[in-house]
């Protein structure tokens, strides 16, 4: 009875997933131009926020090719627990991500 | 399971049958019930990432074969509040050895961690649930599959106050001083005994601070914990990361310290901007190396560590491919008197991250 319980949580989670994906690829088609693209942010205006992106999230990982600017918010929040930000780093990561 | 090697984590797929208990299957349901509620908040859509991967370990001469996904979940609760959860989901595909040509497989899946971080101040997060435990930086800061150089973790990692690499209880941690020129931030914890089979945890108590240096990229960081069951033994750790200025060179470092064990790691990577940046096609290519021994201080092994001293030199090349894909490559040596080994490992991993579900 157990082994059918995770067999079925197995595949409701793949089929989660692939609902997932498919919304997000829906979503970037129609998305793309507005799309977070962190390395192409004029470095200027986004330069305390750069900083802090390479001095915290960098030191771990190399930067996501990009995201849906609907979850901006929810990753920096998510690294500001994750990386131990401030409430400062958080606004200025959040800037850079939305500028 | 946050620290927990692939071979441990084979070991807990043989030693304990997963199940997906009433507890888990009602916190599945309040995910969904409180996730779809906070459907169309702008920026604030909870997301799904993580890295989901193809994995060889060819160790003398058996081949063994892993896919696994490691999702990860994020959802915020207003400006305050972020409920997370990873979970790892694999097959082991292993041969069946002597003159038998074919395949066992077997399964695992688990939730590495299931938390709820409240943003208490400006400069402290209360993080309540099952946490990942700070100590040293493998376990909460490496060990996912997108951002590890090798398949393996170092053998450090499973020196630690608990097998499972979580804690249950309370983590207040946070930034407690942020200038120009240095950052100190911190993380205390306890947490609670359990036995159940996802949220396993030993009573204990520890904490990590970490001083970094922005101008020299230089981070220097002390962890402790205390096991508060049984033997009641500490455990120390300190790590040192250095990461110069205008270049793609990386220098991490660990140290632990148990009762019974002591280890260290040294890994170094290195990306070249020499022939047209980083995304060129050169610039892509990640040399990595690294160091590692393991010293039993007596005959009681208590922890995860090998039985007898341990040596190893892990050799990698890791290929950045666009789209957040990664190859990673690596042959390590091993040597101890229980026999020298060498350890072919090759992977394919690709980072995820997206709405959980399509908006406007």
């Amino acid at each position: 009875m157990k082994s059918k319980h995770l067999v079925f949580a197995a595949f409701a989670f793949a089929f989660a997933c692939t609902l997932a994906v498919t919304a997000q690829e829906s979503a970037t088609t129609q998305t793309e131009q507005s799309k977070v693209c962190i390395r192409k942010q004029p470095a200027q205006k986004q330069e305390q926020g750069e900083h802090v992106f390479q001095q915290h999230c960098s030191r771990c990982h190399t930067a996501p090719d990009g995201f849906s600017p609907r979850i901006a918010g929810t990753v920096v929040l998510h690294m500001r627990v994750r990386a131990s930000l401030s409430q400062h780093e958080e606004e200025m990561l959040l800037r850079f991500f939305n500028p | 399971m946050g620290s927990s090697t692939f071979a441990s984590m084979l070991e807990l797929t043989f030693d304990h049958s997963p199940r997906v208990t009433a507890p888990i299957r009602r916190l599945l349901l309040f995910f969904s019930v409180f996730a779809t509620a906070l459907c169309g908040i702008a920026q604030d859509t909870p997301l799904i990432s993580g890295g989901v991967g193809f994995f060889t370990q060819t160790n003398a001469g058996r081949t063994t074969y892993y896919p696994t996904i490691e999702p990860l979940l994020a959802a915020p609760i207003g400006p305050h509040i972020l409920v997370e959860s990873r979970a790892s989901l694999f097959e082991f595909f292993t041969p069946n050895g002597g003159n038998d040509p074919g395949y066992n497989h077997s399964h695992f899946i688990g939730l590495t961690y299931l938390q709820g971080d409240v943003i208490a101040s400006r400069h402290a997060t209360l993080v309540v649930g099952d946490y990942l435990i700070p100590f040293n930086t493998y376990n909460d800061r490496l060990a996912p599959i997108w951002i590890s150089n090798f398949q393996d973790g170092p053998l450090i990692a499973n020196l630690n106050f608990t097998s499972t690499g979580s804690g249950l209880g309370g983590m207040l941690r946070g930034n407690a001083i942020q200038r120009d020129k240095y950052s100190i931030d911190f993380s205390s914890y306890y947490s609670i005994r359990s036995a159940n089979s996802q949220f396993g945890a030993s009573r204990g108590t520890g904490g990590r601070a970490n001083l970094y240096l922005p101008e020299r990229r230089l981070e220097l960081g002390f962890s402790f914990n205390r096991l508060l069951q049984a033997t009641h033994e500490n455990f120390y750790g300190a790590h040192a990361w250095w990461e110069p200025r205008d270049t793609a060179f990386r220098l991490r470092s660990e140290f632990s310290r148990g009762k019974h064990a002591q280890g260290y790691w040294v890994e170094a990577d290195y990306r070249t901007r020499a022939f047209g940046g980083l995304d060129s096609a050169v610039g892509r290519i990640e040399p990595v190396f690294r160091i590692q021994q393991t010293f039993r201080r007596d005959m009681l092994a208590s922890d995860g560590l090998p039985s007898v001293n341990t040596q190893r030199a892990d050799f990698g090349l890791d290929y950045n491919l666009p789209h957040n894909a990664r190859i990673i490559t690596s042959y390590a040596r091993r040597f101890s008197s229980a026999g020298n080994q060498n350890v072919w490992e090759t992977a394919i991993v690709y980072r995820f991250l997206f709405p959980a579900w399509k908006g406007k």
